[in-house]
């Protein structure tokens, strides 16, 4: 074995550095949804604030040089998404997944539609800190070249996972997430609640966007997210609302997809079409796998329409 | 026929109004979901053009070039129907589960498989048997995989409790790689370089346009579909159970129903539309399976079931009316140096609109009778 090839070796370790790479954005979105659906609402249009938030971040960075100012402005869009969504969930008789599937089709569209200009320039791409440099092999530097927004992202699912169960906005959400009533008893309201969870979910969701076209695959196109924010709304379910959970289930997720390039890069080609199936034919199996038609989810918010 | 038989208690009434009170009820019933319908299309359409003003371009004037792209000519009003032939189906396969309560958004991967297994059922045929056989060969086959394909998120639904939504659209984007595997692999013709396709149909079996117009027979077959879809919800016992079900499925177990059938079979017969929608495209507008069939009928479709309310007659105008926002895009592009997503826009705005504007049933006492008060 020389320094340069490491044959098959290359697979498992290309599907390491796949997981870390292509799993940032599962993790904001899916942590951004769990904060939503915490508090008792779904969000199915963090799809189109994810690529909504890709095209802002990148538009952004372009224009000002500077890739955190894509982030931030992202993140405001996010929000402004997410407080669209809960504040038109608010009235009555509105359904929050058929909204969900209407914000999708609005925030494509519209990125498609301002992001016409951005497809061409070059954008300044968000750092990377390389925690491979005591090794000679290129191969594990580039995998352990590891995107700043990725340790965010694990920080973030941490801290998350303590403020849910210690903080007294954890319990608020919880509470609201599980009974209306109960919230109002207490003198909460839900609405409230609810629609600041909401913006919150679409900020992370829209950081997720800004990580696809400022880092991986770094640059603005139409075809940029290929169900990302929707698929992390099936991943939060798996991960039963739990954020560490979160962030597991995107690892596992960026290393299925990761499989194909992966195995296209040994030389192994056929069937590689199948391969971008990977991902969703493991969503699938895992809902099929976790799913029961008899019990509610363990661990499900008792208002969550999605669960019954 | 007397006015106690409602449940409410109905004040007595003169005999001049007798005759009167019972039509306007009727038709104050029939009016709101028409009223407020186009109360949202006009709140969407004037959001779009305070869009359009603020980014700077004039909205009146694209708002007329878009009625002309869609309906200002015959050339355009035909163009606007072939494009809604498609939609119908596919609107089909999302308002149908919708009676059982089920959101379905998974219909472009049924198009695209239907499509797949059309074109490629006909390909032992080339050059030999007769041409309405091979139509029917390839119909039945794009509808026997697109009713598998929505008929399996069905099926997970009842039996393992998947919700249907989240797992259409996955099996949505698995069609999707699978016809690219496809189309690039095992079915590529050859011949097809830049643009994988399976072999092209022979000109034979494209399927032609209606007579008198420069429309395919999708518009038809798909017309057809709502009307039966219609019959079928309203007329039989079938449909009947759906809606009972949909309302409730607890109370329709405890009566006996077939719950789980109902959804296998709804969600089967949605998909098998959607399919057939694929199979008209590959027969009639693409000649060959490719990928073009993932144009987004699938997703269009699920914003004309909403604005139809779940009604398949009602899908008949709501799916012209978006074919002809679909066909004035092309317009738009040339015309105002805008780009071809200025018809997404459009659609989401409308999209958001009509939902939100369900906020306002039973909201307006003149569409209530059971509010009005007793005439002086």
């Amino acid at each position: 074995m020389d320094g340069i090839s490491i044959g098959i070796w290359g697979v498992p370790l290309a599907v390491f550095a796949g997981a870390i790479r292509v799993s940032t954005p599962f993790i904001f979105v899916s942590l951004g949804e769990a904060i939503t659906e915490r508090s008792g609402r779904i969000n199915l249009g963090l799809e189109g604030t994810l690529v909504f938030g890709a095209m802002t971040a990148y538009a952004v960075a372009v224009m000002t040089r500077s890739p955190w100012l894509g982030v931030l402005a992202a993140m405001a869009v996010g929000a402004s998404f997410g407080l669209a969504h809960g504040f038109i969930c608010k009235f009555p008789k509105v359904n929050d997944i058929a909204i969900g599937i209407a914000m999708m089709q609005f925030g494509v569209g519209l990125a498609f539609f301002l992001g016409k200009p951005f497809i061409q320039p070059a954008a300044p791409k968000l750092p990377s800190i390389p925690f491979g440099g005591w090794s000679d092999l290129p191969q594990i530097q580039a995998a352990l070249n590891i995107n700043v927004l990725f340790l965010i992202g694990a920080a973030l699912a941490l801290f998350l996972w303590w403020a849910f169960r210690n903080t007294r906005a954890g319990l608020i959400l919880r509470v609201v997430g599980d009974s209306s009533d109960a919230a109002r008893a207490m003198g909460l309201s839900p609405d409230t609640v609810r629609l600041l969870a909401t913006a919150v979910g679409g900020a992370l969701a829209a950081i997720g966007g800004a990580y696809l076209s400022l880092y991986y695959p770094g640059s603005w196109n139409e075809g940029i997210s290929s169900g990302q924010g929707l698929m992390a709304v099936a991943l939060v379910i798996f991960a039963r609302w739990n954020p560490i959970g979160c962030f597991l289930a995107a690892l596992l997720f960026g290393g299925a997809g990761a499989l194909g390039p992966a195995l296209q890069s040994v030389g192994i080609t056929k069937g590689y079409y199948l391969f971008y199936a990977a991902p969703y034919v493991l969503t699938l199996v895992i809902m099929i796998a976790t799913s029961s038609p008899t019990r509610s989810l363990a661990g499900a918010p008792g208002a969550l329409s999605i669960t019954k | 026929m007397t006015l106690e038989a409602n449940s409410h208690p109905v004040p007595a009434l003169g005999e001049r109004a007798g005759t009167v009170r019972p039509l306007l009820e009727w038709l104050a019933r029939r009016a709101e979901p028409l009223a407020i319908t186009i109360l949202a299309i006009l709140i969407g359409l004037a959001l779009f053009a305070i869009f359009i003003a603020l980014i700077g371009k004039p909205p009146v004037a694209l708002l007329q070039l878009m009625y002309a792209g869609g309906f200002g000519s015959w050339f355009s009003i035909q163009n606007s129907l072939s494009r809604a032939a498609p939609l119908l189906l596919t609107a089909l396969c999302v308002a149908l589960p919708a009676r059982l309560g089920l959101i379905v958004i998974g219909a472009e991967g049924a198009v695209v498989l239907g499509g797949l297994a059309g074109a490629g059922i006909a390909l032992p045929f080339v050059g030999g048997a007769p041409a309405l056989l091979v139509w029917l060969i390839m119909a039945l086959a794009g509808m026997i995989v697109g009713a598998i394909w929505i008929g399996l998120a069905g099926l997970l639904r009842h039996y393992r409790g998947v919700n249907e939504t989240i797992a259409s659209l996955l099996l949505a984007y698995i069609a999707i790689a699978l016809m690219n595997h496809l189309i690039e692999g095992p079915l590529r013709d050859p011949a097809s370089l830049n643009k994988p396709s399976t072999a092209p149909l022979p000109p034979d079996y494209i399927l032609g346009s209606i007579p008198g117009m420069d429309v395919h027979w999708g518009l038809v077959i798909g017309v057809t579909a709502c009307v039966v879809s219609w019959v079928l919800i309203e007329k039989t016992s079938f449909g009947f159970a759906a809606r009972i079900a949909g309302g409730n499925a607890r109370a329709a177990q405890i009566q006996g129903l077939a719950v789980g059938k109902l959804i296998v079979g709804f969600t089967a017969l949605a998909g098998s539309f959607a399919g057939l929608a694929g199979t008209i495209e590959v027969t009639a507008v693409q000649g060959s399976a490719n990928g073009s069939l993932a144009a987004g009928y699938g997703y269009t479709g699920i914003l004309v079931a909403f604005l139809a309310r779940h009604n398949p007659l009602a899908i008949i105008p709501v799916a012209i009316l978006l074919g002809g926002i679909d066909a004035s895009g092309g317009l738009i592009q040339r015309r105002m140096g805008l780009p071809d997503a200025t018809v997404l826009v459009l659609q989401g705005t409308l999209f958001i609109v009509i939902l939100f504007c369900e906020t306002f049933y039973g909201r307006f006492r003149i569409f209530n009778p059971d509010l009005w008060k007793r005439s002086p």
